[in-house]
């Protein structure tokens, strides 16, 4: 080591710093792509035993290796490229939508040490970057050059940047309670017991957020951007093998996204929810578990919405519940009630 | 060097090369995205100049939300490129003279006393400017910022109004009365007597093999 820092000079430490970071970041994404994969097996199990099924079952014991057949199918599959798409942006479009999947995961705290990087701005990159999320959808849509890839595309769109006005809100009321925009912060503001997670004071925005987080994920009932009886497979209907893979695998790391920032604003995060119980990192995983239960079990429950009835949704309701509901917690605080909200 | 210029001037690098890509190519909606980039690699060079608000507000505001929009208006248009390269050089003159003129005020401004580098002030680890944006936002300037949001407000409004048309032909219906709507409304059950239907069995199994011979 010392040889190293010797020939790099001054160059050293940085070049440390790069490799921790890297590693680091490794040591989130490789589990982050198992619980990916995981996932969609979670999924057919899950809707399987409510529609009393067995759900995959062949491969490995209990079809535990189902994820990796599946893997493996996709990466052997041909990439057809349609003649009269766009080269370039075709193949940009898979990757715009997977990057801020995983970008946005750099803030995240697992517990009070362990986060990439402790910004005091947590809040506002995270929706920054689940904000860059849709050009995946849009350039893919626009690329394939073809009638229900774009209009999938166009869907898509309108409902990821019309949802994510309520969700920014609900976000607000948060950081109003917690008076930070470090999640680290976010969690630590609840500490004390389940009666002290923002989910009580803010149970109109954790709701709003909710639903809204089901919205931004392209998920059922408010999967219109691939609604498969509609417009086929919507916006990655061109896409086959491993580019459709990623959007896939987007999506899935993109509902594990949103439910962890579920989890950590409005479930105290890692902390345990009675106080003679030590936190836990379990405890995180266990309300994200949960949270994406209730992904798998909307989509086996509740047939999908019409266009116009989503827009209205987000638009006509959402917004002004989650704007009444932030004045009202403004208003409260300067009562003697306040404390209620912290 | 150390490695923030290193970060920096890869950045303007990509930022020079983006911006000049949105003028210099042919398909709009690639120059739609070339500007998305350029954006991107501007609020990384507000990063470096420790302006984290501003830099995640111009990724938040303009590439998360103007910019889809932007994309969503072009992708939807049939552009004749040709059509827009008429008249270059008749307009010429006037963009020149704005070129020139934007070029003499950056030079002002970077070459004035008031932005040389020895301004720049590092804050310490614990500072976040985003509080302090808010606090000053909220009490010193807060009339102005009112009068902006009143300001954006009105816009808001007035493009709703100018561009809302209530069509004779529009077909859209009313959600909101669609998801009131109860059995009573649409669903009339009628309670009936039972109705016996006649044994004429016999006469078609008699017709059919006489259609059958002929």
């Amino acid at each position: 080591m010392m040889f190293l820092a010797e020939l790099f000079g001054e160059y050293w430490a940085p070049i440390q710093t790069v490799t921790w970071t890297l590693i680091k970041i490794v040591a989130i994404v490789l589990p982050l792509m198992v619980a990916v994969a995981y996932l969609t097996l979670a999924e057919r199990k899950v809707i399987g035993y409510m529609q009393v099924r067995i759900g995959p079952n062949r491969v490995g014991y209990w079809g535990l290796l189902q994820p990796v057949a599946d893997g493996l199918k996709l990466l052997f599959k041909e990439i057809i490229l349609p003649t009269a798409s766009n080269k370039g942006l075709f193949f940009l479009g898979p990757v715009l939508a997977i990057a801020p999947a995983f970008a946005a995961w750099a803030v995240v705290p697992f517990d009070a040490t362990m986060v990439l990087a402790d910004i005091d701005a947590g809040l506002l990159y995270i929706l920054a970057m689940t904000s860059v999320a849709v050009y995946g959808v849009i350039i893919a849509g626009w690329a394939s050059n073809s009638k229900y890839a774009f209009l999938g595309s166009l869907r898509s769109a309108a409902q990821i940047v019309s949802y994510e006005i309520a969700m920014g809100f609900t976000l607000v009321g948060v950081l109003m309670c917690a008076n930070s925009l470090n999640l680290g912060k976010i969690v630590l503001g609840q500490a004390g017991g389940f009666w002290h997670w923002y989910f009580v004071p803010l149970f109109p925005l954790f709701v709003v957020y909710f639903i809204s987080a089901v919205a931004e994920t392209n998920r059922a009932p408010f999967d219109v951007a691939e609604g498969e009886s509609e417009i086929v497979a919507g916006f990655h209907v061109e896409y086959s093998g491993m580019a459709f893979a990623v959007f896939f695998l987007a999506e899935y790391a993109n509902m594990i996204l949103v439910s962890m920032l579920a989890a950590l604003m409005f479930l105290g995060g890692w902390l345990s929810p009675v106080p003679f119980i030590p936190d836990s990192f379990l405890w995180l995983l266990a309300k994200v578990a949960f949270l994406l239960f209730l992904f798998l079990w909307f989509r086996a429950t509740f047939p999908r919405y019409r266009y116009d009835q989503i827009m209205r949704l987000g638009w006509k309701i959402f917004i002004p519940i989650t704007l009444v509901w932030i004045i009202f917690v403004g208003a409260m605080m300067q009562t003697s009630y306040g404390y209620l909200f912290h | 060097m150390v490695f923030t210029d290193i970060v920096f001037y890869t950045l303007a690098a990509i930022l020079l090369f983006a911006g000049l890509r949105v003028i210099t190519t042919r398909n709009p909606v690639h120059a739609a995205l070339f500007l998305v980039l350029a954006f991107f690699t501007a609020a990384g060079i507000w990063l470096l100049l420790e302006a984290e608000f501003l830099g995640i507000a111009l990724v938040l505001v303009y590439v998360g939300a103007v910019m889809v929009l932007f994309l969503f208006v072009v992708m939807m248009l049939d552009i004749n490129v040709d059509k827009l390269r008429e008249g270059f050089w008749e307009y010429l003159p006037m963009a020149g003279f704005i070129g020139v003129l934007m070029v003499v005020e950056m030079a002002m401004v970077l070459g004035g006393k008031y932005f040389s580098p020895t301004h720049a002030v590092t804050k310490p680890a614990g500072y976040s400017n985003t509080a302090e944006l808010g606090s000053v936002l909220y009490t010193d300037y807060l009339l102005p910022f009112e009068l902006a949001s009143v300001v954006l407000l009105v816009a808001i409004v007035a493009a709703i109004v100018l561009t809302l048309r209530d069509r004779q032909d529009n077909k859209s219906m009313n959600p909101a009365e669609q998801v009131k709507v109860r059995k009573q409304d649409r669903l009339r059950i009628v309670s009936m007597a039972a109705e016996v239907e006649q044994p004429i069995a016999e006469s078609v199994a008699i017709d059919t093999p006489a259609e059958g011979k002929q």
